[in-house]
């Protein structure tokens, strides 16, 4: 249909120039403008935007890289760190678990001294008291010796003045009440 | 154009003596019959007045001075965002950068690949800047033509495409690999070639050049007719037809307006076009068997 009409507008305008047919000054003009604009492109303006955005890829993608490899150390870093917890963990596990051994073994130890000193500590009471039951025994041997032999000598008349004597009387006194003791323990 | 005399004459009348003004028109429409009447938009739009050098080959006229205003501010334009081109770009540089990542991607690396896409940006880009300039024209304030609706540099645009793609196929495949490739195409019976190669040849060496001159041209063309038409449609109406008629001043105005901004369409859609096909002959010339 463009070219029917054209056709026509070329038939209709025998006297102007053909529109499908170029002109020099149309061709010259034409020329000089193309040329200019393509050798200030060519020469000039698209290299020098091509090298800006080639620079902006190259600085995207050096940003990329540098924040991969970033990213990568942090990753090492923190494996490093989790395995330095790991370990100390484990260490410190390890220190409590002798910290507890060490601790139940002195526990036990004072256990055994304190057994010790108590056991001494009783033995000692115990021979004191012995020796002052004997002691005890002793002087309340010879008290009831001499209470005895005067109260005896009172009552008899008889004087037991004599050593020999009474000791004899009191040693017969006592074997008669030791003898008598079990009996009036469990009978009367 | 002849009525132009009337209408320069009666141009300075205030529009508050409109209706004075419109019984003149009416008057001389009666009067004058076809004198004062509606020339259609015609061939010689495109041939106006010779302004300098009148009668040689530098003639300069209209489309030829609206060739050179519109390569300065291109040239203007790409030198300055060129010159103060950073990393981070700023608007103009933005918009620049824009269109040629759209040759870029959308026509080179589209059509032939990414490999090859990089011989051939840079000329492609030129290409689609140019024709775009030259395109805007016709809807641009006080230019008002294309300056590619003469076919002069149309023409010039195809040669330099028709020299790409037949450089592009030697290159690719030396002179007798070409040819062969563009005329006999492979895969069909031989008795085929003795109608397909005259066709191949015609296509390619002749058809090729010329659709793409002639389409880009003829867009042009018919564009700015169509513009020329509703906006002297909308003077006469307004100002030399009768009253009855001046309504339909607001249909031809609208209808102009709407076809301006089509034709801002058709200047970035040409400019496209021309392009794409450019990349596909390369693509056609240079390809192994399709």
């Amino acid at each position: 249909m463009t070219g029917a009409a054209l056709a026509a507008l070329v038939a209709a305008e025998e006297s102007q120039p053909s529109i499908l047919l170029p002109n020099w000054p149309d061709l010259i003009w034409g020329g000089v403008v193309f040329l200019v604009i393509a050798w200030v492109f060519g020469k000039y303006a698209l290299p020098r935007l091509q090298k800006v955005l080639d620079e902006r890829a190259e600085l995207i993608e050096g940003g990329l890289a540098k924040a991969e490899s970033a990213q990568a150390e942090a990753d090492a870093r923190l494996a490093h760190y989790e395995e330095q917890l790991a370990e100390a963990r484990v260490e410190a596990a390890h220190i409590r678990e002798e910290a507890r051994g060490e601790a139940s073994q002195i526990l036990a130890e004072s256990r055994v001294r304190a057994a010790d000193d108590a056991a001494r500590i009783t033995a000692a009471a115990q021979r004191q008291i012995e020796a002052e039951r004997q002691q005890a025994a002793i002087s309340l041997r010879s008290d009831v010796g001499s209470l005895a032999t005067d109260l005896a000598s009172k009552i008899v008349g008889e004087s037991l003045e004599d050593e020999a004597r009474r000791s004899r009387v009191v040693d017969r006194f006592l074997d008669e009440l030791s003898a008598s003791a079990p009996t009036s323990g469990t009978g009367h | 154009m002849r009525e132009d005399a009337t209408w320069a004459a009666v141009w300075p009348h205030d529009f508050k003596e409109l209706a004075l003004f419109s019984l003149a028109s009416a008057l001389l429409v009666a009067d004058g019959g076809e004198s004062g009447g509606f020339h259609a938009p015609s061939i010689a739009e495109f041939f106006p007045q010779v302004i300098l050098f009148e009668g040689t080959p530098f003639a300069l006229d209209r489309v030829m001075l609206v060739r050179i205003v519109a390569a300065t501010a291109l040239v203007l334009i790409m030198v300055v965002v060129a010159r103060r081109a950073t990393l981070v770009p700023g608007r103009a540089q933005a918009a620049v950068e824009w269109l040629m990542d759209f040759v870029r991607k959308n026509v080179a690396e589209e059509v032939l690949g990414k490999d090859r896409a990089r011989q051939f940006t840079p000329l492609l880009t030129t290409l689609f800047f140019a024709i775009l300039a030259f395109n805007i024209t016709g809807v641009f304030i006080f230019l008002n033509i294309a300056g590619t609706s003469r076919i002069g540099l149309p023409l010039l645009f195809a040669v330099v495409a028709y020299v790409t793609y037949i450089a592009a196929g030697i290159q690719a495949k030396g002179v007798g690999g070409f040819l062969k490739s563009s005329l006999f195409p492979p895969g069909v019976p031989w008795f085929m070639y003795v109608l397909l190669t005259p066709i191949e040849l015609l296509q390619v060496f002749i058809l090729r050049p010329a659709t793409l001159a002639i389409r880009l041209m003829a867009n042009m063309v018919a564009g700015h007719l169509m513009l020329v038409l509703c906006f002297s449609a909308t003077q006469f109406f307004l100002l030399s037809a009768g009253p009855a008629l001046k309504a339909f001043s607001v249909i031809t105005l609208g209808a102009g307006f709407a076809l301006t901004l089509f034709e801002i369409f058709v200047a970035a859609l040409q400019a496209y076009i021309f392009v794409i096909l450019t990349a596909v002959y390369i693509d056609l010339s240079v390809s192994e068997e399709h």
